[in-house]
């Protein structure tokens, strides 16, 4: 199955409000199995190996083996990500190893300004301007067809 | 069956749906909301951080205009795009998202989305309309601003619910109904105007891999025709429901292959060595004008391909290798040229991280050095995204200040986005003939369909009534594959097979079965005709019967029925308009072999419409008008 949860490091999420893979899992396949408070992906066929349930799992727990159907045994790409970068470790089917550490976001969590600070435009709804606009533009004027 | 709850919410804007469209629509609504004392909703089926087509993340914007910097102008881009969807485009929608899509870009970056720059702080383009991101939590960052603006005007977001339909009063939209896909909750959203944006629709059409990889295709599985749905449900015009979207990418794991064409300037090449591209030319001859445009649009480019294919001579192979050499070549000193391929292998993996993980899991399990070796590409299964390379949709107006005299009467009736039903607005996927919004116009779309429609709502400031006689019925319709499982799943010793009744997964088989041998699937060489479309509907036809009899275990099979549901709506309305739209016109899309050439008298837009009082189906031509000249 695409995505797996390993036993041992499972823990059912009990210290958090809420399971964390199986809120974030856009297609609602990581459930809880509450006999035994392990997480599990009831519906491996329909998953998109999107790793959102790897990356937020607390405990590791989360990983990924590629689709039996097309994809050979061995490989593994893990991902680890902070607040402010992300770090993925590949390993070949062959043994070797490459690492690739990428940025994710250039702001602290939480912190988007929904105006982006770049002020309030004239506030008429019959204008085409959105609100940040045309400060948000970078020009005087929204932009029209040259007549 | 066990007790649901009905929950009823009133509001003044319901937005549905929470990818990029309803993300940018939240930001937009939430300021004008609070400056006229309105109330705004967004619901969502998913968790919003990670929902929607760019739930994994994305490493390219694939749509900046550059107007500040002169780069390209509105009118660069309205033939952009015309031209890849061989003329047929609303002209006034592009230029309208084309002409607000920077200043959303331009958020983003605020919002904290990395861009790359060069040295001189430009930003990094992948070709002319695309910029390089580091987009792993792109979706995470623009739901945040969403969020937040929510938040500052007293909205509110409800995850994890699913919409199944509209509600109407009269001519008017007046509200939604879904229910809780994690307790039982049926829901009741009453709403003065109505938001579309729940993207477009994968699993129509049997995908290349159906054993585990099933989920594998390259549009999200979660993502299932309800936009589609609710607009013919509501009873609002569709429009280029035939121009389904076909991408070439790395074959199986449909990794993006924008990096390697655009920025590493790679060709593909066949079996035997041979660009299809040169050795294909002449074909280009026979789609004039659009055969001769530069870039060649998406789908001939796909045609060229599939001929080759056709004729026996895959596997097609992107020359990574060929690609790598050539720029490691143009650096004659061999310390750059260590850094340069460096920087590109870290380039060509984070390509696929960002946006398609499984790509880079196949390339370490085959042991894949793109330097050292090329890899396959391949054109996946047809899918619905209106907002990308496909153009199917809702028909909406335009804005009034971008219209000529000519188009006014046809493509303006009032409010920007606004479908021809009187208060639902659609955007991103959701609305039609506007392709080449990708992600940024998608988010700048929903912004201007939300301004409009708070507009709507200050001028038409009265509650529309629903009827709660008919909502019981809906509930009751709603819920009722819970309850045939309840009555019917004891009676036979394995709860799968049961003549009672047919499981979702099953029924999506059975659709894609259906579409994949009559409508132009991947087995039948993307190739259908009036006589396998006619066949395609009478069974549809029985398929939407038997949807009567759809039966759910749980919540979470609850939700697929209605996905399935909602697809089957897709598949029809498409197959309804390719048998409309007696041509050929965009062959490496889908190609009818009884009509194999373009046509002048269907140089039109084909719309379809739904009646939901009596069940008929209008199929009409509406004219293009070029704004733009040539
Ligand atoms: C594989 C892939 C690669 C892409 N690459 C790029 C790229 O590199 N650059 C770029 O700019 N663009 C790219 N795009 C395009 C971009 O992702 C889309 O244009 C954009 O996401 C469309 O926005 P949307 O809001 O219409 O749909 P989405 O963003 O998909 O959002 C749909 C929303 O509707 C919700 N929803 C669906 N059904 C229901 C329901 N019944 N009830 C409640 N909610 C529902 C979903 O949960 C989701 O929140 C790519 C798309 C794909 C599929
Ligand atoms: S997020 Fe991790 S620890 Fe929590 S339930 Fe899921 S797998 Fe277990
Ligand atoms: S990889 Fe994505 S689709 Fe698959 S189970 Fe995890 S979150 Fe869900």
């Amino acid at each position: 199955m695409p995505s797996y949860v390993n036993p041992e490091k499972c823990d059912g999420c009990k210290a958090l409000d809420k399971t964390a893979c199986q809120h974030i899992c856009p297609n609602d396949l990581m459930v809880l199995n509450k006999a035994i408070e392990k997480a599990y992906n009831r519906e491996p066929e329909m998953c998109w190996e999107c790793y959102n349930c790897v990356k937020i799992c607390p405990q590791g727990a989360v990983e990924m083996r590629g689709y039996a159907d097309f994809v050979p045994l061995g490989a593994t790409v893990t991902p680890m990500r902070g607040s402010d970068a992300i770090m993925w470790t590949i390993k070949f089917r062959n043994g070797s190893i490459k690492r690739f550490k990428f940025p994710i976001r250039s702001t602290p969590e939480g912190s988007a300004v929904p105006s982006g600070n770049f002020g309030e435009g004239s506030a008429d709804l019959n204008s085409p301007a959105l609100f940040t606009e045309p400060a948000s533009l970078g020009l005087p004027a929204v932009a029209t067809f040259k007549k | 069956m066990e007790n649901f709850e009905t929950k009823v919410v009133t509001t003044d804007l319901l937005i549905l749906g929470g990818g990029m469209a309803a993300c940018g629509a939240a930001v937009e609504a939430a300021y004008w909301a609070k400056k006229n004392g309105l109330k705004v909703t967004m619901v969502d089926k998913a968790a919003t951080d990670r929902s929607g087509a760019v739930a994994m993340g994305l490493s390219a914007i694939n749509q900046y205009v550059g107007i500040k910097d002169g780069q390209n102008t509105l009118e660069d881009y309205v033939k952009y795009v015309r031209n890849d969807l061989m003329g047929v485009t609303r002209e006034d929608l592009v230029a309208s998202i084309a002409r607000h899509v920077d200043s959303t870009v331009h958020l983003f970056e605020k919002w904290g989305l990395p861009i790359w720059k060069d040295k001189n702080g430009a930003y990094v383009h992948e070709g002319r309309w695309q910029l390089m991101i580091n987009g792993e939590s792109y979706k995470v960052v623009v739901a945040e601003a969403a969020k937040n603006a929510l938040k500052a005007a007293n909205g509110e977001l409800y995850e994890r619910v699913f919409i199944v339909g509209p509600l109407m009063d009269g001519d008017r939209v007046a509200g939604a109904y879904g229910f809780s896909v994690r307790k039982n909750e049926f829901y009741v959203f009453k709403a003065k105007a109505v938001l579309v944006a729940m993207g477009g629709a994968v699993h129509v059409f049997k995908p290349r891999s159906s054993g585990e990889g099933l989920g594998r295709a390259w549009y999200p599985p979660w993502n299932s025709g309800s936009s589609a749905y609710f607009t013919l449900a509501a009873g609002a015009e569709m429009t280029c429901q035939e121009v389904r979207f076909i991408p070439v990418r790395f074959k199986d794991a449909y990794g993006p292959v924008g990096a390697w064409f655009l920025l590493f300037k790679s060709r593909a090449t066949n079996g035997l060595g041979e660009n299809y591209m040169e050795t294909r030319k002449n074909e280009l001859e026979k789609w004039l004008p659009y055969g001769h445009v530069k870039p060649v649009p998406a789908n001939l480019r796909n045609w060229l391909m599939m001929l080759d294919v056709m004729e026996g001579k895959g596997p097609i192979y992107m020359r990574t290798e060929e690609a790598i050499a050539n720029l490691a070549k143009a650096l004659p000193d061999p310390v750059e040229q260590k850094k340069k391929l460096k920087e590109l292998e870290a380039e060509a993996w984070e390509d696929f991280l960002d946006m398609t993980i499984s790509q880079a899991l196949l390339w370490a399990a085959t042991d894949v050095s793109p330097e050292a070796k090329p890899s396959e590409i391949a054109a996946a299964e047809p899918y619905f995204i209106g907002s990308h390379s496909g153009a199917s949709g809702a028909w909406v107006s335009g804005p009034e200040d971008l219209q000529t005299s000519q188009t006014k009467g046809e493509y303006f009736w009032g409010y920007t986005n606004m479908s021809t039903v009187k208060g639902l607005f659609c955007a991103g996927d959701a609305s039609g003939a506007s392709s080449h919004k990708f992600s940024s116009g998608s988010h700048a779309e929903g912004r201007i369909a939300a301004k409009s429609a708070i507009k709507f709502i200050v001028e038409n400031n009265t509650q529309p009534n629903v009827d709660m006689g008919l909502v019981e019925k809906l509930k009751a319709q709603t819920l009722a594959p819970v309850a045939l499982f309840e009555a019917q799943s004891k009676k036979t010793t394995d709860a799968s097979i049961n003549p009672a009744y047919i499981r979702p997964k099953m029924y999506m088989f059975r659709l894609q079965k259906i579409m994949d041998e009559y409508a132009g699937g991947v087995t039948s060489q993307f190739k259908t005709s009036k006589a396998l479309l006619q066949k395609g509907l009478e069974l549809i036809a029985l398929l939407k019967e038997d949807a009567k009899k759809l039966a759910a275990e749980d919540l979470h099979e609850l939700m697929r029925a209605w996905e399935n549901y909602h697809r089957t709506w897709q598949a029809e309305a498409h197959v309804r308009t390719i048998l409309f739209r007696e041509e050929t016109r965009w062959p490496g899309y889908y190609f009818r072999a009884d009509c194999p050439s373009m046509k002048d008298e269907w140089y039109c837009f084909a719309n379809c419409k739904y009646n939901p009082a009596t069940g008929e189906w209008t199929m009409l031509k509406r004219p293009i008008y070029k704004i733009v000249a040539d």
